[in-house]
């Protein structure tokens, strides 16, 4: 099924192929088996992947376990489930049962899962053979994917140039054409903001809406597994197979199983009349903060794609959402404090990597030193500090309030507009080390995608364009709780009328 | 040191020294462990004494990526003892995180309550009408175990082997206010408390094993002073005796210091039963800032009013009601009511006795007597409960029926008892099938009486001149010549009658 290495620009590594929705129809109709994909996916791994580095390792015999069982149900004739077959690569902060889960940390050295995280369970149940595990910043803690202890990742769209993070490693490999379909998780735009630098499809669900169980957690209330694909329908059949209620996460919401026709996305064709669009005025690259923190590109792009919404009958209104001026430092209390508590287990005493030291708190320093990379250094730092006795109300407190009230101003937002749009990502992708050395410009990347996790609404990031140098640029679409999806139905009807228009 | 003159403490926990009498003060805090099938966040099973770490899942290892989920029947035990402590329930409360480093904790944190307990504003009163006021009560998972080798503890161990098993236990957080006053008070206070935990069937009540732990509070001040003095935390005492002695000593400790001129610290303390001192866990405490916050992986648990109410109307009798019951509609002994009222296996098999016999109130005080008396007491030299033996509360009731129908005496009654506990057989069918029935017949023993004197006339002489405590030797010949079958108030009166003449 694979085309032959299409090559646009001497930086660009990326292989055409079929999307994930053709792929497992033609699994169903005979014209291929999930065995022939797998193979597929390995051979492009064996030979893109040394340039690219998006898997930190594969999973073969489990691949091809679940991939002979889709073949023989495909030859008996019995209905496929939604997906069945169709190779996808898995971010490795979830757990599968043996295989190694690093999040791409030094302390998770050799540390083998001992269970399947739920969403793990769901694709495997659903048929899609898990090709390996991908790269990320050290568990899950950055933008570039710089921050992996095991490796950059290309961006495969100008491989001199950052993926995004922290799921860089999923949105690397499907970008590249490895494979057409991978999960990441995002924290405060670990999907969105690498789905838009690799010109991707990435999907922020609800909080509550797919399972954490099984995935390692950097902030237990922001975090939610989601979709990468290339195109919204990909993205929507995947997100139909990994979401619903999950006894084993008390923070699962019981009403979160979906029920979309992926059949009628797939054939699209739909306009967007009477859809109330929102425009934030705080990232509408026209007002003054904004239109500093936003590459020119990036807002033309965004005005072009406002254009496109009209066209397809939406209406327009800006709408201002004033807290969301302070989501990075409300982000960066909440995150940090979480993650101080969360990665507090990683002590060299049941697993992972443990220092030669006789003594135990020598142990606990050594091991923690040696095991964790400086950025997560620095946020468990930040997170003690904000819990610490005497600065809780000042900052942990606060930040618990300013939450609320973010939370209020998108409920009242939704009602008054249905979606609210605005750049996924202030630039395009950056190139290695141009933002490493400052953390606070790093942690800007996240400022149009941070406000989502902070009030558990979904959103998801849809291409829009190219800059002058052909790096992709992403839209992003924000709803209401569990409006998912309205969010793939404006996606797609977006995508097709780019498509077109390209 | 200054020289001062030994102080000497009262059961009221007043310490008399020249210089004014102290008096104690103490809050005590009780981990209660719920006795639950699964642990309060995964579902592996409880246990006491199994292999290491057997008892164990990725969930309470702390495993990369694992989430907790709150265990339903914990909350209702929970509950259950709160509501029985009279506290408020709250209808919403969280969990939060408390966090330290140690490796029997695998997360780093212990998942507890904060500021939100479950259950707050209750009481306890003791048997000396005393009430305790109970500050709250609040759901948290235990840690698990270290064994250090080598070494009493970490220090100066060779190392040290984690066992997990106890990890994600439940465990209710008892805090009294610091309304106690002597040792002897804390150890009431405890063993009220495990009486209404066992009552309950919340927590099995074994202070051994650790099912109950306590952590006393203890300090002191001049007897009229209205401040509190700066208290000390006791912990490791695993008996009520071992509370009682624990918070003596650390009372008089505090005394002696003060009174050396020196000052208490806040501190925590260990009890060590072997030297019956206490000693400074230094640093420990100290520094630790266990930085709460709300857990995130557990929403605020959400508790109906009727389910509440429906909580309250189906509580068990409580052990102060079963007192008052036996006491007052039986007619107890205070002994008796009490020893029903704390032993729950006695007192309830003391319950279905009384349900059989709902007709014959005359048979209710002999049981209970048999209860505390004999049976207790055979079960106590043999180190069995109730539930290993084969006397079912039908089968005493068929006994103390033969009893008081004078069908067979207390002699044989006692000694058939052993038989019946052991084989479970029907004590009529013993009496019939042996011939055990007793010997009601007063020319029957007459004729017995006459022929035991006849055979010792040398004891019949002295009891003549005097020695009366002869009366017993006599009473013992008859009954060995009848197997223990003689009516003994006939047989005695007889007796008498024939010494006199």
């Amino acid at each position: 099924m694979s085309a032959p290495a299409t090559t646009v620009a001497p930086n660009r590594v990326v292989q055409q192929q079929a999307s994930a929705w053709e792929l497992a129809q033609a699994i169903q109709n005979g014209q291929t088996t999930s065995l022939e994909l797998v193979e597929d996916a390995y051979e492009r791994i064996a030979t893109m992947d040394g340039t690219i580095g998006a898997f930190l390792s594969l999973t073969k015999e489990k691949a091809i376990e679940t991939a002979s069982q889709v073949d023989a149900d495909a030859k008996a004739g019995k209905p496929l489930k939604l997906l069945a077959g169709v190779p996808i690569a898995l971010k490795d902060n979830m757990n599968m049962t043996g295989t190694k889960t690093t999040c791409a940390s030094k302390i998770l050295k050799g540390y083998v899962s001992p269970y399947n995280a739920t969403v793990v369970e769901k694709l495997v149940a659903n048929g899609l053979p898990v090709v390996g595990k991908t790269n990320l910043d050290e568990f899950a803690m950055g933008s570039s994917n710089e921050n992996s202890a095991y490796g950059l990742v290309k961006n495969p769209v100008d491989i001199e140039r950052v993926p995004g993070g922290s799921s860089g490693g999923s949105a690397a490999a499907v970008a590249a054409g490895m494979v057409s379909l991978s999960l990441g998780s995002d924290t405060g735009g670990s999907i969105r903001q690498p789905a838009s630098l690799c010109g991707l499809v990435g999907v922020k669900p609800t909080y509550g809406s797919v399972s954490r169980f099984g995935l390692v957690a950097f902030a237990s209330s922001l975090d939610q597994i989601g979709p990468f694909a290339r195109t919204v329908t990909d993205a929507a059949a995947l997100y139909q197979v990994i979401a619903g209620h999950d006894e084993r996460d008390a923070t699962s919401r019981a009403d979160a199983t979906p029920t979309l026709d992926i059949a009628a996305l797939a054939a699209g064709g739909e306009d967007l009349k009477g859809l109330r669009v929102g425009v934030l005025q705080e990232l509408d690259g026209i007002s003054g903060d904004s239109k500093k923190a936003l590459q020119p590109e990036t807002i033309e792009a965004f005005h072009k794609g406002l254009d496109t919404l009209k066209a397809l009958g939406a209406t327009l209104t800006t709408v201002s959402l004033p807290s969301t001026q302070y989501s990075v430092p409300i982000y960066y209390i909440l995150a940090t404090a979480e993650a101080s508590s969360n990665l507090g287990r990683y002590d060299g005493v049941r697993y992972g990597h443990r220092a030669d030291a006789a003594n135990l708190h020598p142990m606990y320093r050594a091991t923690r030193a040696e095991g964790f990379g400086p950025e997560v250094k620095r946020r468990i730092l930040l997170g003690t500090f904000c819990l610490s006795a005497g600065y809780y109300d000042a900052f942990y407190g606060k930040a618990q309030q300013a939450r609320r009230l973010m939370t209020r101003e998108f409920a009242e937002t939704f009602a008054k507009v249905d979606v609210l749009v605005c750049p996924t990502s202030p630039c395009t992708a950056f190139k290695f080390g141009e933002k490493s050395s400052d953390p606070l410009a790093m942690y800007l990347s996240d400022i149009a995608t941070i406000p989502a996790n902070i009030a558990g609404v979904p959103a998801i990031s849809v291409p829009c364009g190219v800059d002058a140098l052909g790096l992709p640029i992403g839209l992003q679409i924000t709803g209401p709780h569990l409006s998912e999806a309205q969010l793939f139905h404006v996606a797609r009807a977006f995508e097709a009328a780019t498509a077109s228009r390209a | 040191m200054n020289t001062i003159a030994p102080a000497t403490i009262a059961p009221t926990g007043i310490i008399h020294t020249p210089n004014g009498d102290y008096e104690t003060i103490i809050g005590v805090e009780v981990h209660v462990q719920l006795n639950t099938t699964t642990k309060l966040f995964c579902g592996d099973t409880l246990s006491f004494g199994d292999a290491p770490n057997d008892h164990t899942c990725p969930i309470c290892l702390g495993y990369p990526g694992v989430l907790p989920v709150l265990n339903q029947q914990a909350v209702e035990k929970a509950v259950t003892l709160g509501l029985a402590l009279g506290c408020t329930i709250a209808t919403v409360c969280k969990f939060d995180r408390k966090h330290y480093f140690y490796p029997d904790l695998p997360k780093a944190y212990q998942i507890s309550q904060f500021d939100e307990p479950l259950c707050s504003n209750g009481t306890l009163t003791l048997a000396n009408g005393r009430v305790v006021g109970i500050q709250r009560a609040h759901l948290e998972e235990d840690a698990g175990k270290l064994n250090h080798v080598g070494a009493e503890g970490l220090a100066g161990s060779l190392y040290s082997l984690v066992d997990l098993n106890r990890a994600g236990t439940p465990l209710l957080e008892v805090v009294s206010h610091p309304d106690l006053r002597s040792g002897e008070e804390c150890k009431e206070y405890m063993a009220t408390l495990r009486n209404l935990v066992r009552c309950l069937n919340v927590c099995d009540g074994n202070l051994e094993e650790g099912s109950m732990r306590c952590d006393a509070n203890v300090s002191v001040r001049k007897v009229g002073a209205t401040q509190y003095g700066t208290r000390a935390e006791v912990k490791n005492m695993n008996s009520l005796r071992s509370i009682q002695r624990a918070v003596e000593y650390e009372a008089q400790r505090q005394v002696d210091l003060v009174e050396s001129g020196g000052k208490v610290v806040q501190e925590t303390r260990l009890w060590n039963d072997a030297t019956g001192t206490t000693i400074s866990m230094r640093g420990k405490e100290a520094a630790n800032d266990y930085r709460y916050f709300p857990e995130p992986d557990l929403p605020p648990l959400r508790l109906s009013v009727t389910w509440l109410e429906d909580m309250k109307a189906n509580l068990p009798e409580l052990p102060k009601q079963r007192y008052e019951r036996y006491t007052q509609t039986i007619g107890l002994p205070d002994f008796e009511a009490n020893l029903l009222t704390e032993n729950q296996e006695l007192g309830d098999y003391f319950d279905a006795a009384l349900a059989l016999t709902a007709d014959n109130k005359a048979l209710h005080k002999p049981i209970a007597n048999w209860l505390v008396g004999d049976i207790t007491a055979w079960l106590n030299t043999e180190k069995l409960s109730l539930t290993d033996t084969k006397l079912t509360p039908s089968l005493l009731v068929e006994l103390v029926t033969l009893l008081e129908a004078q069908t067979i005496g207390s002699a044989v009654a006692k000694q058939l008892l052993p038989e019946l506990l052991t084989d479970g057989a029907s004590p009529k069918a013993l009496v019939d099938s042996r011939g055990l029935g007793q010997i009601n017949d007063t020319s029957a023993l007459e004729a017995l009486v006459a022929q035991v004197l006849a055979a010792n006339p040398a004891e019949v002489e002295a009891y003549k001149g005097g020695k009366t405590k002869l009366m017993g030797f006599f009473v013992g010949q008859v009954m060995k010549a009848t197997q223990g079958k003689a009516n003994a108030a006939t047989m005695t009166e007889l007796l008498q009658k024939k010494l006199a003449e």
